[in-house]
């Protein structure tokens, strides 16, 4: 299908939204009525037709709006995107990942033609054009990994392997759950990690890394995550919190369906072939809580979900403060039915509300 | 003793060991204040080590200089800041050796920019001996400025660069050799809790 892209902003006016498309692929991340972490992996070899897992590198209505977003985000702020001298090869495995992938999946939206290293490469939503010498840097205006992630939607995290672990050595991060890629560049895995409560106490980290390291070219994994942001802003960067951190304090009942979005990460893992490194993308899909429970399934399933949540993990995800009135405004979508397994709407086979 | 027993933390907060003569041809101890201590205590175990070493010391206002060059080491420097001994601490390294021993001993500051500059001269941190000794003071990076502020030992404190109240946080950047201050009163400017020591 040809998809509308949508003129809006994720700051300032807010004037974000989802089509009824969009809230109808809107990946929902908790499969039954609680939640704790897990490592949750499962492979990413396509989906059901126009869902978030169907393509590679999903292309969604907020295309072009988010690119903009991050060539402002990365004005502001450049140290956003940065690359340890060694990561530039991994740069060009994920140029050619992704501008394969986006080519054979979208061909109506993006060409690559290649003839021995001279590539020619058309962006057509983002009116882009260019001629490059394959792994020569000085042929493109950034260097490979800027030059296509100013082009993909979703964090990207390029992670370098040795010593049996995972090491933050290159990234492109604007649309952050509240962490910076400047202060952890150069980390690893379980360092980045270390600010995460109860899962480190869990084994989750040491099964999720054995996992991730054996990772295959050719078979990559995927999971989900999430948190709670208000208003639909991406870039909810520590760098920036002493800007963004009062917006937390705007919750009204009234505004609150419209402004407290859930925040679901798809976080997608491949193995890139000449550098062996992992490009670890987080792909951030934000959806107003009115427009969840337009799905009754998902409205009696959210309220539960944080109403039970335990109090570590809703500090850590930012929201303790305003869970009492996210509660009070979810009871109204839920009469207590049972739902079914399973993160899918279930529209035909789910009851209305029931009060 | 000028020890600290530090609490159990997150993974990315540095730990600590005792120093401890290993074989080696050649040395380089670089200590500040009460990192002195350390040495001293190691020469006492090890005498014959002091004659292959190279001491770097900021004394920081202590007055331990005179002890340690007692000690004969085969070079002593004494630096009125870490900053002015840089240069010095990375021609060392450059010049080093294959197997020089490192050990560093004193604040976490000084540590943490010293296993710094032995990283960026190739060194693996996990070869690196440390000892904390004396004052807990931090250095913190701003993470909305960016700007490090040294030897911090109130939480919160203020960023000696954009002025913003930062809680001192136990998440720690090797590369950066700091940890890592956010502002405490974003959601409601204005609230900051009065400060105290850090562990206290």
């Amino acid at each position: 299908m040809t998809i509308q892209f949508n003129d809006e902003t994720f700051r300032d006016d807010y004037s974000f939204r989802n089509s009824q498309r969009a809230i109808d692929r809107f990946p929902f991340p908790f499969h039954e009525d609680s939640y704790m972490y897990s490592v949750n992996m499962e492979q990413h070899q396509g989906g059901p037709a126009d869902s978030i897992y169907e393509k590679r590198f999903d292309v969604d209505e907020h295309y072009v709006a988010e690119m903009r977003d991050r060539a402002m985000v990365l004005a502001d702020d450049p140290l956003r995107c940065q690359s340890l001298p060694h990561m530039i090869l991994a740069g060009w495995d994920l140029l050619e990942l992704i501008m394969v992938s986006k080519s054979e999946d979208y061909p109506d939206l993006f060409e690559l033609h290649r003839n021995g290293n001279k590539w020619h490469w058309i962006n057509k939503p983002m009116g882009i054009e260019d001629h490059f010498v394959f792994m020569d840097e000085t042929t493109l205006p950034y260097g490979p990994m800027e030059y296509i992630t100013r082009q993909t939607q979703g964090d990207f995290c390029v992670l370098d392997q040795r010593e049996d672990n995972l090491w933050m050595d290159a990234g492109t991060v604007t649309t952050q759950a509240d962490w910076s890629l400047d202060f952890d560049i150069g980390m690893n895995f379980f360092e980045w990690h270390a600010p995460v409560p109860l899962a480190h106490e869990k084994g989750i980290f040491k099964r999720a890394l054995k996992f991730l390291l054996s990772i295959q070219q050719g078979a990559p994994a995927r999971r989900l995550n999430w948190t709670m942001t208000v208003n639909p802003l991406l870039d909810t960067s520590p760098e920036n919190y002493h800007k963004w951190g009062v917006q937390k304090n705007t919750l009204t009942l009234e505004n609150l369906g419209s402004k407290q979005h859930l925040r679901v990460e798809l976080q997608t893992f491949f193995r890139l072939p000449r550098s062996n490194a992992l490009v670890f993308p987080i792909r951030c899909y934000l959806m107003s809580f009115q427009d969840i429970v337009s799905k009754p399934k998902w409205g009696r399933r959210l309220h539960r979900v944080v109403r039970d949540l335990p109090e570590e993990l809703a500090t850590y995800k930012g929201f303790i403060d305003n869970r009492s009135m996210m509660l009070e405004f979810l009871a109204r979508y839920d009469d207590g039915l049972p739902t079914s397994f399973g993160v899918w709407p279930d529209e035909q086979g789910t009851p209305a509300l029931q009060k | 003793m000028s020890t600290f027993h530090f609490p159990e933390s997150i993974r990315s907060r540095p730990v600590y060991g005792r120093l401890e003569a290993r074989p080696g041809k050649a040395h380089l101890m670089i200590a500040d204040a009460q990192g002195a201590e350390a040495i001293l205590g190691l020469a006492l175990q090890v005498p014959e080590l002091m004659a292959k070493t190279h001491v770097i010391f900021i004394p920081k206002g202590t007055d331990f200089g005179p002890k340690l060059q007692a000690l004969s080491p085969a070079q002593y420097y004494e630096g009125p800041s870490y900053a002015a001994a840089l240069s010095r601490i990375q021609r060392v390294l450059s010049d080093a050796a294959m197997g020089l021993q490192i050990y560093l001993t004193g604040t976490e500051g000084l540590m943490g920019q010293a296993q710094n500059a032995a990283m960026q001269a190739g060194y693996d941190y996990t070869a690196i001996q440390t000892e904390h000794r004396g004052s807990l003071a931090r250095r913190m990076q701003c993470v909305h400025c960016k700007g490090i502020t040294e030897d911090v030992i109130l939480d919160p404190f203020e960023c000696s660069h954009c002025g913003l109240n930062l809680f001192v946080r136990d998440h720690y950047s090797r590369r950066i050799a700091a940890f890592q201050g956010v502002c405490i009163d974003a959601e409601d400017p204005g609230n900051v809790p009065p400060s105290q020591e850090i562990y206290s």
